[in-house]
């Protein structure tokens, strides 16, 4: 990066203090030709993942996995049977790994916390007014707070992309710190909602913002937009994870969420992220996704690959 | 770590036969004098059909076949007929598109995933494209009238065999010219599959002859009294000697020949996206391409930070099995191309310059090269000023767009020029003064059959493609 030298590595915590210096090292970082990072992105999808390097891929989907309900309509009793879903995603197939973590409203945070206690499976809630973001901030954050004491260890919350595209980064970094703080020991998802930055560029300063903020994870989007993951998009935030630990030694996650429903579309990714960032972000800590019918394509897959037939729609669970 | 597992395309999809004879005026037939030459696979040194090796004979056959088509059948055509044969043929290639690409990376070692998604598209293309011209060529802007000039004679490269047929045949027959073809002696296969897609399409007989052999065959071709346009695709050696063998007659000539090409990138340049860019411009294809971005100029305040994510990248390419869909890097054509990139990159080495590959185990059999980069090259290197044609790309410096400049037009070649730069009046800026027949900005090795392409200087004289390449085959 250009705008990340070795002698810069020291001062990138500085930047969130003035709106000038975050401004002029967010406008100095490389751009992206769009024609440039939509080819790369459409001949990564051309690998043809088979056999062994496709089960390998479906069980690490599967335990990269946010199973995610987040409607108006969620019930406790919805909720539970996700969450039982999400601890063993093929009752008839003990060897199938569990899922990455189960993604819900605050409110239903305590329902999944009891059926999850004591498991590996971990709990995000969204917080901070999702999907709009368009609440006050003392509300935003004690969002956040309730959800983490109900239980969530993950949270992904919203950035206020009103203030980022007005050009209020301090604004935005603010409100992402203050966020992180309110987590306390609770991992934080930052929410770029790329469909609504539009621009490649707008991603890729989006992405260091939240990172030189102390977000934990990027993640693409509510699925609440009419826009939601891509593989371009996702390879942007991807380089800025790989460019973020360079300059700084800190690694950050990267989640796509939102329209992510076959196998294949999942492999592609898996196959971007190895080879964008390499196989240290090839597990679950590291790269997720949110979504949540991709899980029962993931095991009808799985089960074709071990049985070598397909199965129909009602052998897999439906919750 | 997540590792591919082996993904190879079948091979069964095409039925080589173990011999081929010349295609001349419809039908297959044995060379006048028996002579052979064996088509291997690069990948595997396996010998996959023999190949007759046509003489002054054959040669002298095809050219009358040529000229007994073009008097009776296809110059007194009326276009929209002509426009049928065409069309129909680009859609055979697409049908077999499958069986052509597997043919083609089997003969010429390139990656399946390239000859699937770049050549076999392009290839259908040009067909359909030229076919489009056929019934319009007074709209073309070469008078109200432009005449065909009659028998074309065409020799073509080993690096994109169909394609540079496709590009010599498809606007030779849309204007009403009849072709006598010679493919490379390494990669002969698909332009003989080709021939059997002209019988499906029952095309008049004559109207393409295809005559396998090697330069012996090429030359008494281009000096046969009975052909009245030569078009070459291949090395600057043999362009002079065929402008030489033609001067003083009425044939008229296009080259297109080597080049060195810069790929020049400034400071404010997509980074990622110029990486792919520099990637794509010297490894596409071993780097077996004329137009290939092979001289790397980047501006010395980013240079490092360029040439790290280059690095890293290139060790992201994956060398094997041309056949495998996940091969990014395959097989070099023939040994003696392959004996010519080590010659030069030894002397790239012994003269000074860095030295860099990735890891990267190579197959035993059969002809490879790592992908290789060179730092600290110098306008004096010759590595810097001869085409390498493979996948080495020498990397130098320059300070200032001026600089830039000069350094990018310092070769006798002027084939294709690469920009990388978010400011867009720099790109016309620079565009303007590079003295090269293409320029990319921000991206390389784009092609489209709409699109003229051709070289200045060494690089040759003529344009392939779009309106611009009807005029090589009109009487204008």
């Amino acid at each position: 990066m250009t705008a990340t030298t070795t002698s810069a590595r020291s001062d990138l915590s500085e930047l969130g203090r003035s709106e000038t210096a975050l401004r002029t090292f967010l406008h100095g970082l490389p751009g992206v030709d769009q024609v440039g990072a939509e080819q790369r992105a459409a001949q990564l999808g051309t690998r043809s993942i088979k056999t062994t390097a496709k089960a390998q891929a479906i069980d690490l989907a599967i335990r990269m996995v946010d199973l995610t309900t987040l409607e108006g309509a969620d019930t406790p009793g919805k909720v539970r049977a996700l969450a039982a879903k999400a601890l063993r995603p093929d009752p008839a197939d003990p060897s199938c790994p569990h899922v990455g973590a189960v993604c819900v409203y605050p409110a239903m945070v305590p329902y999944v916390a009891e059926v999850l206690r004591g498991s590996a499976v971990h709990l995000a809630s969204v917080a901070t007014a999702f999907p709009s973001g368009q609440a006050p901030m003392e509300i935003k954050l004690a969002d956040t707070r309730a959800a983490v004491e109900a239980g969530a260890d993950e949270i992904d919350m919203v950035i206020n992309r009103g203030a980022f595209l007005a050009g209020r980064y301090a604004e935005v970094y603010d409100e992402i710190a203050a966020t992180k703080q309110a987590c306390g020991d609770a991992h934080l998802k930052v929410i770029l909602e790329t469909g609504e930055l539009a621009t490649y560029d707008n991603v890729r300063r989006a992405s260091w913002l939240a990172m030189l903020a102390g977000g934990d994870f990027i993640k693409t989007s509510t699925g609440k937009v009419p826009v939601a993951a891509t593989l371009p998009v996702t390879l942007v935030m991807l380089e800025a994870v790989r460019d973020f630990r360079a300059a700084t030694g800190r690694q950050v996650g990267v989640k796509p969420a939102g329209g992510i429903k076959t196998t294949k579309d999942a492999i592609k990714y898996l196959v971007m992220v190895n080879e964008t960032v390499g196989p240290d972000w090839l597990d679950p800590d590291w790269f997720r996704f949110g979504a949540s019918s991709l899980l029962n394509d993931l095991l009808m897959q799985r089960t074709k690959l071990t049985t070598g037939v397909y199965a129909g729609p009602d052998y897999f669970t439906l919750d | 770590m997540f590792e591919y597992a082996p993904a190879p395309e079948s091979r069964s999809v095409v039925d080589i036969k173990p011999s081929y004879g010349l295609f001349i005026d419809g039908r297959f037939v044995d060379p006048a004098d028996g002579g052979s030459l064996k088509s291997v696979n690069p990948a595997s040194e396996e010998v996959l059909a023999e190949i007759a090796e046509g003489g002054a004979q054959d040669v002298d056959r095809a050219v009358r076949a040529a000229r007994k088509a073009y008097e009776k059948v296809w110059g007194p055509m009326p276009g929209r007929d002509r426009a049928k044969y065409l069309y129909r043929i680009a859609r055979i290639i697409q049908e077999r598109s499958r069986e052509l690409a597997v043919l083609e990376s089997l003969d010429n070692g390139k990656p399946i995933k390239e000859s699937r998604d770049v050549d076999l598209p392009l290839v259908a293309a040009h067909f359909f494209y030229y076919a489009g011209w056929a019934d319009k060529l007074p709209h073309a802007g070469f008078g109200v009238n432009p005449q065909p000039l009659g028998v074309a004679a065409q020799v073509i490269p080993w690096n994109f065999p169909l394609l540079m047929l496709a590009w010599k045949i498809a606007p030779a027959l849309a204007a009403g010219n009849t072709v006598v073809l010679k493919p490379a002696e390494t990669t002969p296969l698909t332009a003989l599959l080709f021939a059997e897609i002209c019988q499906q399409a029952e095309l008049p007989a004559g109207v393409v002859n295809i005559v396998t052999g090697a330069g012996e065959t090429g030359r008494a071709l281009v000096e046969h009294d009975g052909v009245d346009k030569v078009a070459f695709t291949g090395s600057t050696d043999v362009g002079r000697a065929i402008a030489r063998a033609v001067a003083g007659s009425r044939k008229k000539l296009t080259l297109e020949l080597g080049g060195k090409a810069a790929n020049i990138v400034f400071d404010d340049a997509p980074v990622d996206q110029a990486v792919e860019g520099i990637v794509n411009g010297i490894f596409f294809n071993q780097g077996h391409v004329c137009c290939a971005g092979s001289r790397l100029l980047v501006q010395e305040s980013v240079a490092e930070q360029v040439l790290d994510s280059l690095k890293r990248r290139m060790a992201q390419l994956r060398v094997g099995d041309p056949l495998d869909k996940n091969t990014d890097i395959g097989a070099i054509n023939s040994a003696a191309q392959l004996a010519r990139i080590q010659e030069l990159t030894e002397a790239g080495a012994a003269e000074g310059a860095q030295r860099w590959s990735p890891p990267c185990e190579l197959p035993e059999r059969g002809f490879w090269f790592a992908p290789t980069l060179f730092t600290g090259v110098t306008q004096a290197h010759r590595i810097a000023r001869e085409e390498i044609f493979g996948p080495v790309l020498s990397v130098l410096t320059f300070r200032t767009p001026a600089e830039a400049v000069e350094k990018a037009n310092n070769t006798p070649y002027g084939l294709s020029a690469g920009i990388w730069t978010e400011k867009g009046s720099r790109i016309l800026w620079m565009a303007d003064r590079l003295r090269a027949g293409v320029v990319w900005a921000n991206t390389f090795n784009k092609f489209d059959p709409t699109s003229p392409f051709g070289g200045y200087k060494e690089s040759g004289y003529g344009r392939e493609g779009g309106r611009h390449g009807l005029e090589a085959y009109l009487n204008v």
